[in-house]
């Protein structure tokens, strides 16, 4: 493909999430990454002027299942159930290339050598923008947690960054240990536990409303989005085979035309699955793990409300008062602390949305002005050379 | 996922941060995109076309005919085969794209000089061509499987042969299969390029006799109101046909009998039997020595022309195809954006996505309108070149027919003759006068075959040159229409995004 590129540091405007890797004590970046068959690596680079950490600077090469391992282990530790959990990265799906490439084999005999060579170049550009992409989303999950105030400092995160032996064992033993248990829960009975609790606190009862409210609307926006984007790459797929057709005629202008109304058709596809759907994709993540905190907090006011009965059933036989007026104690002091700081996840959450949905719209639609603008002066360009000819 | 078959994908790629708006595909060499994006954007914004356009083009336009030269001399087909005139000394090159088109040498010679004195010859069908026809008020007639759809057929013309200057009829489908029946019995044969009628189609009728007043029985009869048009211009453009009684009447008398057997004698089937009789005649070996190879040259010509125009209109019908989800993906966008907006409790970021809505919705709108320019435009017009090119392969083989007649006849002449040496050298005169009659008949077949084979080559000549003028021109008038589709739409698209920009800004 392309020459190896420079990462470009400093100004991480990452498109979906604002506001991360500016606290020069701790700053992440994935500057480089391999592609073997299924297996991407990722090289995670750290710079920090933390003492806890061993270096100043340095990298470590890790795999998808390592994020997974460390988004798991977040998401099981006791201490954190008042936070949102940054949404694990999802895996790399380089299915949707792969196999374009593979019928683009098969239907090779079909097509002249330009064409097939033009297909091919395509498919190579999205299968490098999955990649991008999936760079960008592991990266942007590292960079969240780095800029949590309490995430930051979790043990298994500077593992993650620092240890520079393979993970594999580690993930072994946790999986043994935890065996996602937790996780499976969260996933199944969610729904009906938030919305069965009687809330006591308006701002939770808003925020349960509109978190469920929304995130079924995000995930069919997400859902249509994608759909649009996948019609505008079919559409930049056929100007390639309608200019390589009429070049085959006659190669003049007109075929040029058509070349450059496929590239910007094909742009359009990539600008609007960037800043369109990618930000759709990703808040439909993070509101499933503002769910999953309303969750948290829901069991835990389900734990108290049980540990209430208890102590009244203990009171009644006048056994194990103690133990079960401890047990009501802890209990009220998690759900309270879960409160406290859901309280302050959910209120940052919705700036950082807000912002970021901003920057995107905002992106987004300079983009197509500017995509449309060129597509135009080309078109114009053209018209005006076919009048000359007439003359 | 075992693919070794396959390339591998990138092995190793150093990760590079686009900045936001950079371009996703660096280009390695100056592109025609990189000049218009390096000029300020506030340039092209929505002032009026005019003076805006010469700056622009005084700026760039060696460097965007750079462009063109670059890529038009990196192959050879040839060139002028889709666009261009049969170059000829008459056309004056003027812009520099023309002139750096390099022709080929040799046999695209031969069409030079040969297209050159075909110009001179043809002095019918000029330029001023003051006919018109048009095909409208579709209505339908009757009720159950017995109905049909009448079309009115307006003619507006100054041309001498026609009663006055502005006429209609009531015509219906089977009436423009007949006049095609009946011309193509007249003049294929003879070498005229008779052009095919729309084709037939059950499915499509019957849904409108029964009755059904939805979208895509809309669409079938705007679709057949449009091909029954342009039948009939192209028809009237053939000056041997615009005399002809038969179409005279169809489009001026106001009763017209009806066309009887048009299944037999629809075009396609008709088609069906040129090609036929086209296979039929390869598979006699006809080993024609073409001494002409002009026709040799044209006749490849039409195959090559052939298979590029039924690949663009595939791809062209998947271009319509496509474009039809888009818009209909589009619009479901559209929804979802709107509930996902009444959803949104922060009141400014709620106001941009139904905003965002709206515009999606226009864009959609936007879509369609382009996709029925992709269809009638350009999709339509190739259905009809690969029609008439079928046709054009027939009149060629006509014309192998005639020259096989002639070649029979001859044959059967040097028999007689032989026959009547020998019957001389048996001495049975009143044989012989009986032979001597049959060769005096037969010579005078003979010369006639040599006349009519003369006659068709020299019709092909003349229909091949009108025909190809005629493609060019309807094909440069069908991009520039095209282009001016795909430009307002971008004009349109660039006002919708522009009043949606302050509303994104305006999230707080």
């Amino acid at each position: 493909l392309s020459t190896p590129q420079k990462h470009q540091r400093g100004n991480t405007m990452r498109s979906v999430s604002v506001d991360l890797n500016h606290d020069a004590s701790l700053l992440i970046d994935i500057p480089d990454a391999l592609c073997e068959r299924d297996k991407v690596k990722f090289t995670v680079h750290t710079k920090t002027t933390l003492s806890s950490f061993q270096k100043p600077d340095f990298s470590v090469p890790r795999q998808h299942e390592d994020f997974i391992w460390l988004h798991d282990t977040l998401v099981e530790t006791e201490d954190y159930a008042g936070l949102i959990i940054p949404p694990a990265p999802p895996k790399p799906d380089f299915e949707s290339p792969r196999e374009k490439m593979h019928k683009l084999g098969e239907g090779e005999a079909t097509m002249t050598k330009e064409e097939y060579t033009k297909m091919k170049q395509e498919l190579e550009a999205e299968y490098l923008a999955v990649f991008k992409k999936t760079v960008q989303v592991h990266e942007v999950f590292l960079q969240r947690l780095s800029s949590h105030p309490n995430l930051s400092k979790d043990r298994n995160f500077q593992i993650f960054l620092e240890y520079d032996q393979d993970l594999t064992v580690r993930r072994k033993n946790a999986k043994e240990m935890f065996g996602g248990f937790f996780k499976n829960m969260v996933k199944s009975a969610d729904e009906v536990l938030i919305s069965g609790i009687k809330e006591v606190d308006d701002f939770f009862e808003q925020e349960k409303t509109f978190l469920l409210d929304y995130y079924s609307k995000i995930k069919d926006s997400t859902a249509k989005a994608e759909k649009m984007t996948r019609s505008h790459k079919n559409i930049a797929d056929d100007y390639i085979h309608i200019s390589a057709t009429l070049n085959s005629l006659s190669a003049d202008d007109t075929t040029i035309l058509f070349v450059s109304v496929q590239k910007v058709e094909g742009r359009v596809a990539s600008d609007q699955e960037l800043k369109l759907t990618e930000l759709l994709r990703y808040y439909m993540r993070d509101i499933q793990a503002a769910k999953d905190l309303l969750y948290r907090r829901a069991r835990a006011l389900v734990d108290y409300e049980n540990s209430n009965k208890a102590l009244d059933k203990a009171r009644l036989k006048s056994k194990d008062i103690p133990q079960a007026e401890e047990h009501q104690q802890q209990c009220l002091q998690k759900f309270d602390k879960l409160s406290e700081s859901g309280k302050k996840e959910l209120t940052s959450f919705k700036g950082r949305r807000v912002v970021a949905f901003r920057k995107n719209l905002i992106e987004m639609a300079e983009l197509e002005i500017k995509h449309a603008k060129v597509s135009s002066t080309i078109q114009l360009t053209h018209f005006y050379t076919n009048e000359k000819w007439t003359l | 996922m075992a693919d070794t078959a396959r390339d591998p994908p990138p092995q190793h790629t150093d990760f590079h941060e686009l900045e936001d708006g950079e371009d996703l595909f660096p280009e390695p060499t100056a592109t025609l995109e990189s000049e218009p994006a390096s000029l300020p954007a506030e340039d092209i914004s929505t002032n009026s076309n005019g003076p805006k356009q010469d700056s622009l083009f005084d700026d760039d336009p060696e460097d965007l005919f750079a462009e063109a030269t670059e890529e038009v001399s990196l192959d050879s087909p040839e060139r002028d085969v889709l666009l261009s005139d049969g170059p000829s000394p008459a056309i004056t090159p003027i812009t520099p794209p023309t002139s750096v088109l390099t022709p080929r040498i040799g046999l695209h010679d031969d069409m030079f000089t040969h297209s050159s004195f075909d110009e001179i010859e043809e002095e019918e069908g000029g330029d001023s061509f003051d006919i018109h026809i048009s095909v409208s008020d579709p209505e339908k007639v009757g009720d159950g499987m017995n109905a049909y759809m009448a079309y009115k057929v307006t003619t507006k013309t100054s041309i001498s042969l026609f009663k006055s200057h502005e006429f209609s009829v009531k015509r219906r489908f089977s009436d423009f299969l007949g006049l095609h029946s009946k011309l193509a019995s007249k003049y294929l044969h003879i070498g005229y390029i008779v052009p095919p009628a729309p084709e037939k189609s059950i499915v499509g009728m019957t849904k409108v006799k029964v009755g059904k007043e939805d979208q895509s029985s809309n669409e079938f009869v705007e679709k057949r109101r449009s091909a029954l048009e342009r039948y009939l211009m192209r028809t009237v453009k053939l000056p041997v046909l615009l005399k002809d009684p038969d179409v005279l009447q169809f489009l001026e008398s106001s009763e017209l009998p009806r066309a009887v057997s048009t299944q037999a004698l629809s075009s396609a089937g008709l088609l069906r039997m040129v090609n036929k009789a086209a296979e039929a005649v390869n598979k006699m070996t006809i080993k024609m020595n073409e001494s002409d190879a002009w026709f040799e040259e044209k006749q490849q010509h039409f195959e090559n022309l052939d298979v590029q125009l039924r690949k663009l209109h595939a791809s062209m019908e998947s271009l319509v195809l496509h474009r039809k989800e888009l818009s209909v993906n589009t619009a479901q966008f559209a929804k979802s954006a709107a509930m996902l907006g009444n959803s949104e409790d922060h009141t400014a970021l709620s106001r941009a996505l139904s905003q965002l809505a709206e515009v999606e919705e226009k864009i959609d709108q936007l879509h369609q309108d382009q996709a029925n320019a992709d269809f009638y435009l350009f999709s339509e017009l190739l259905g009809d070149y690969v029609r008439l090119i079928t046709a054009v392969k027939g009149v060629f083989d006509h014309r192998m027919k005639t020259w096989q007649k002639w070649q029979d006849t001859q044959m059967l002449l040097q028999k007689k003759r032989e026959a009547e040496a020998k019957l001389q050298f048996n001495n049975k005169p009143d044989k012989l006068q009986q032979a001597k009659d049959e060769i005096k008949e037969l010579e005078g077949k003979v010369e006639q075959g040599e006349r009519e084979f003369e006659q068709i080559s020299k019709t092909i000549r003349k229909e091949v040159s009108r025909f190809e003028k005629e493609r060019v021109k309807d094909f440069k008038t069908i991009i520039i229409k095209y282009l001016e589709s795909l430009v307002q739409t971008q004009q349109q698209l660039i006002k919708y995004w522009d009043a949606f920009l302050p509303e994104a800004k305006a999230i707080s």
